[in-house]
């Protein structure tokens, strides 16, 4: 159906250009693709070494004290003689990993619930958003922490911890962004027409009603990869030698300032997954910055 | 009648994403002393555009690209006008309100909701006639009889200062400054005082207490009818009304265009009328200027234009008009306004016109005089006067 | 003439809440107890000023608000054509279950907002369709062209968004909507205030020709009266909650009989430079529907009060020809305002 595609590409062809007018999403845009490529081409890139976890870093030895970079490894070794270039590479998988399922999980909850508390008003509205007021109320790295320490230490178990927290954010704006599309004509057409209110929430709403939410969760995403990274700094992440770059951040924390005749010896260790960690969290933000300006309703699309 | 305001070969463009919008193609009116000017034409056709290229206050993405505003200040017309595309911000400014004013549609939006009414009318008084309020107080001291002392001698040579000087550096000083700023308490009184007496000219009952009121408090014909009072207060020339009344109830509506008829014979000199409604037209103005996809295609005076229209779009606007006496379909016109990235060639309503000829599309056509002061830009009375 | 909707004392309050427990302290009396009849086949038309009641009293119709109060019976066209549905509080799922929710459609005022900018033509068409699931695959898209082709648009527009369109043919989709069930009556919300003078003719004939194509009957709402007469065979003048006059256009024009009928008539700028009359002002500013002037709600502008006025509300009385209105100086007021204003002229051409 060729006809079809058509007007629905045209569409698609005007809104990236839109976002491409601004330099910051063609610099973000270009980074996510950078990251995209190695987190798929990852088993290329770098082999891994355990056919059955290929997210364990491969080590040479057990010294503590980092290598540089060499003919060996490219990236030096860290702490504990885990090749850096490995988990540079891996750990942007992990990246992706920790960022989607977060920010998907919140994102289904929050938007959910937006849309229904916003759109019936009255006691479902004030029943959600007291329960939401109470989980803003709850700090979202003690919780984190709480749940990590009681049930054990692990990278999912963080991930969790994160989801069950971070819609929050997500129901209020969805919610306020639904309390203006309510009253649009064309809500009310569907209304007269007889249109069911799971089809209008889903064909009217929703659509109309979500990019703000999508702003925000773009540039959430890299904030939840440094706050996983914060929890295996703190060693309630990742255990040692997984490929993740907080766990690497972490594997180096002796040795971010070298001997007294040479500081920066041991820069590669600190320097490599810190930069993978702001080049990713850049990306999303310049992402949603694009995206928040090539979404402003005051500027005319048409 | 002599001149005073006009525009010559007006060109007005606004640089978008989408392509260069060609709002104004060579816009020519004149607006005479003492005349109500009314610029009629459908959504986007450039009316407003017209006016606030004239009053300098076209922002990005628009460019004022060729042409002139004459105005004429003076009441006999031999004296020199003055290029208004010409002068700084600052001279723009100081006539913005003291000479020429402008009223809008939304009075909500004219209006700043956390200042009093008084004080927002006050606020012209305050920024046009220091001077003048300046030299009312000193004469007001002067003829005081209570003893002077060395507050009263300070206060006056403050205000001798700023009734030759405002912009004085001590004046300014002395107004950032917390407890010295008082010294302007007499000037913002006697502000208030005029303010209140300009809302009590308006018809406005309990002129005192409107002016302690805020925004909110009034309703929607109040609201406009403050906003004529803040244009009007420093006695402009000329008055431009950008679809004043369209957002206002049928009987409100009649509120302000009597009272725009009644100010007409004591305050404002001309008003320059902008509508997309014929009825207010026919009776408000003496002049009407028809505008299409930013061309002026036909300026004659308010009885001829209805009893003898000549151009085929104002002929075909007066026949889809719903009137009192009406038998039968309204005509209405085919097509729709164009879109001005890429304007039709020539003759920018050839495509809609029924009496469109092969010439309509190659050149446009220059807007000739028929009848009494009757112009009309078409190629239908072109080669007739040609003959 | 057959009857087909009926509104009996309708009343529309939004509560006001106030107070620590956010009980109700007050209401805003947007409809106070209406009353009136529509008939099969007609063009009602209701006037007034921002305020008055009249978009609720169409919205109260088609159930987009609740009514607090009154009745609102709705006749079939088949069966038994005499007794009718009280739709008023029934729930919106029985509106729907019963098919009547297919019978009482709406067009809105501004063609910009009623359509779903994400939506392709067709969808937006074939919405109240899908809803009601009356057709489906080919019959579908066949009943969407024809839908299209009677409102004047072409098969090339079937594939687009909205914003690709001019607001008048924006307008023709939202009436193509509309009529898409097939439905009896429409309510018009002001379907051509936000639309160019040359295309609201346009819209005008279309809507007009409909009419007679579908044996559809129209409640016109509006507050430019020359639209209305246009349009329209009957007409309800409202303020303030209430109806005030109703009667066949032409005798509301030619003979009103409501001092605030007078006032609106006589405010209508006319294009036409030879209309001249002097017009009646009223003074003051439309009082808060939270707390309208008790007995007759116009008294207080009313340029004719009198001290009944202010203490017996006047009720709708049947002048004859189907004429009615809610005055109690109703004999004497074309005689008040010849002497204080002047010869009427308003309608008395043709």
């Amino acid at each position: 159906m060729n006809k079809k595609q058509h007007p629905r590409i045209r569409e698609l062809k005007f809104t990236l250009s839109r976002i491409f007018r601004n330099p910051s999403a063609i610099i973000g845009f270009s980074l996510l693709f950078v990251f995209v490529t190695v987190a798929v081409l990852a088993p290329y890139i770098a082999p891994p070494k355990y056919a059955h976890n290929p997210y364990l870093m491969p080590h040479k030895g057990y010294s503590q004290t980092p290598k540089p970079p060499s003919s060996d490894n490219i990236f030096g070794t860290t702490s504990g003689q885990y090749d850096i270039f490995y988990g540079a590479v891996w750990g942007t998988r992990t990246a992706f990993k920790i960022g989607m399922f977060v920010i998907g999980v919140a994102l289904i909850i929050g938007v959910c619930l937006g849309i229904i508390s916003g759109y019936y008003g009255g006691i479902v509205d004030e029943i959600i958003m007291r329960v939401v007021d109470i989980i803003f109320a709850v700090p979202l790295l003690v919780l984190t922490m709480a749940i990590v320490v009681a049930f054990g230490r692990g990278l999912d178990k963080v991930m969790i911890a994160l989801a069950l927290v971070k819609w929050r954010d997500y129901v209020r704006v969805m919610r306020s962004s639904i309390l203006t599309l309510r009253e649009l004509d064309y809500v009310q057409a569907a209304r007269v027409m007889g249109v069911s209110n799971f089809t209008i929430m889903r064909k009217h709403i929703l659509p109309n009603g979500i990019y703000p939410v999508l702003v925000m969760a773009s540039m959430d995403i890299g904030s939840m990869v440094i706050v996983a990274a914060f929890m295996s700094f703190i060693g309630l992440g990742a255990p040692k030698g997984y490929a993740d770059w907080g766990q690497m951040v972490a594997l180096a924390r002796n040795y971010i300032v070298g001997p007294v005749d040479d500081p920066l010896k041991y820069w590669h260790a600190i320097a490599i997954p810190g930069a993978c960690i702001v080049l990713f969290v850049l990306a999303w933000n310049l992402i949603g910055d694009a995206l928040r300006d090539a979404f402003d309703p005051k500027q005319r699309r048409r | 009648m002599s001149k005073l305001i006009e525009t010559i070969d007006l060109v007005t463009n606004f640089y978008t994403h989408e392509g260069v919008v060609k709002a104004l193609d060579k816009v020519s009116l004149c607006v005479d002393h003492g005349c109500t000017f009314g610029l009629v034409g459908e959504s986007g056709c450039g009316k407003s555009v017209t006016v606030r290229s004239m009053m300098r206050i076209i922002q990005e993405p628009g460019k004022i690209d060729g042409g002139q505003v004459l105005f004429y200040p003076g009441n006999n017309g031999s004296d020199a006008p003055i290029d208004l595309l010409q002068q700084s911000e600052a001279t723009m400014q100081a006539l913005r309100g003291d000479k020429i004013s402008m009223i809008f549609q939304e009075p909500n939006a004219a209006l700043n909701p956390i200042m009093s009414i008084g004080e927002q009318v006050a606020e012209s008084f305050l920024f046009h006639r220091k001077k003048e309020m300046c030299q009312q107080i000193l004469m007001d001291m002067d003829a005081s009889i209570s003893k002077a002392n060395p507050l009263k001698i300070i206060l006056n040579a403050l205000y001798r200062l700023a009734a030759t000087r405002p912009e004085a550096l001590i004046l300014r000083l002395f107004s950032k400054t917390p407890l010295l700023k008082s010294w302007e308490n007499r000037l913002h009184k006697e502000a208030m005082r005029r303010a209140v007496e300009m809302i009590a000219k308006l018809s406005i009952p309990h002129a005192q207490d409107i002016a302690r009121r805020y925004p909110h408090n009034l309703s929607g014909g109040m609201k406009q009818r403050i906003v004529i009072a803040i244009a009007l207060a420093c006695n402009p020339l000329l008055l431009i009304a950008d679809e004043a009344t369209s957002n206002l109830d049928v009987t409100i509506q009649a509120q302000i265009l009597d009272l725009l008829k009644d100010l007409k014979q004591k305050v404002i000199s001309s008003v320059l009328l902008i509508t997309h409604d014929l009825g207010i037209v026919a009776e408000t103005c003496d002049r009407v200027g028809v505008m299409y996809a930013g061309n002026l295609c036909e300026v004659a005076d308010v009885k001829d234009l209805f009893n003898e229209p000549r151009h085929p779009y104002t002929r075909a606007l007066l026949n889809a008009v719903p009137r009192f006496a009406h038998e039968g379909e309204l005509e209405s016109i085919e097509g729709n306004v164009p879109n001005l990235v890429n304007p039709p060639s020539g003759c920018r309503f050839h495509p809609r016109c029924r009496d469109a000829k092969s010439i309509c599309k190659k050149a446009f056509p220059e807007s000739t005089i028929v009848g009494n002061n009757h112009q009309v830009a078409c190629f239908l009375y072109t080669e007739k006067s040609r003959e | 003439m057959q009857k087909i909707i009926e509104l009996k004392n309708l009343k529309k309050h939004y509560p006001v809440l106030g107070g620590v427990f956010r009980r109700q302290v007050d209401a805003v009396k947007a409809l106070d107890g209406i009353d009136l009849d529509i008939y099969r086949g007609e063009c009602l038309g209701l006037v007034g000023e921002s305020g008055c009641g009249k978009t609720t009293t169409g919205k109260a119709i088609v159930r987009l608000h609740k009514p607090t109060d009154g009745k609102i019976v709705y006749y079939p066209s088949e069966g038994d054509t005499s007794s009718g549905t009280d739709i008023a509080r029934i729930p919106l799922k029985s509106l729907k279950q019963l098919g009547i929710r297919s019978k009482l459609q709406m067009v809105f005022q501004d063609p910009t907002t009623s359509l779903n900018p994400r939506m392709l033509i067709k969808n937006i068409i074939a919405e109240p369709l899908k809803a009601q699931r009356l057709f489906r695959g080919r019959a579908l898209e066949d009943r969407v062209m024809e839908l299209l082709n009677l409102v004047g648009l072409t098969k090339d527009h079937y594939l687009r968004y909205p914003h690709e369109f001019s607001g008048g043919q924006r307008q023709r989709i939202a009436v193509a909507r509309a009529i898409a069930t097939n439905p009896d009556f429409l309510i018009l919300d002001e379907p051509t205030s936000a639309l160019d003078v040359s295309v609201q003719a346009q819209i005008l004939n279309l809507l007009h020709g409909l009419q007679l194509k579908l044996n559809l009957t129209y409640l016109f709402v509006t507050h430019h009266l020359l639209v209305v007469k246009y349009i329209s065979h009957r007409l309800a003048v409202m303020y303030l909650g209430k109806i005030v006059e109703i009667a066949k256009t032409g005798d509301i024009f030619s003979h009103p009989h409501h001092p605030y009928t007078h006032a609106l008539l006589s405010g209508i700028p006319v294009p036409d430079v030879e209309h001249k009359q002097q017009r009646i002002v009223l003074k003051g500013d439309v009082p808060s529907p939270l707390n309208p002037p008790p007995a007759c709600r116009f008294h207080t502008r009313c340029p004719f009060v009198m001290d009944r006025c202010k203490t017996h509300e006047p009720i709708l009385e049947d002048i004859g020809n189907g004429h009615r209105v809610a005055c109690h100086r109703q004999t004497e007021v074309e005689k008040l305002v010849r002497d204080r204003f002047g010869k009427r002229t308003s309608g008395n051409k043709a």
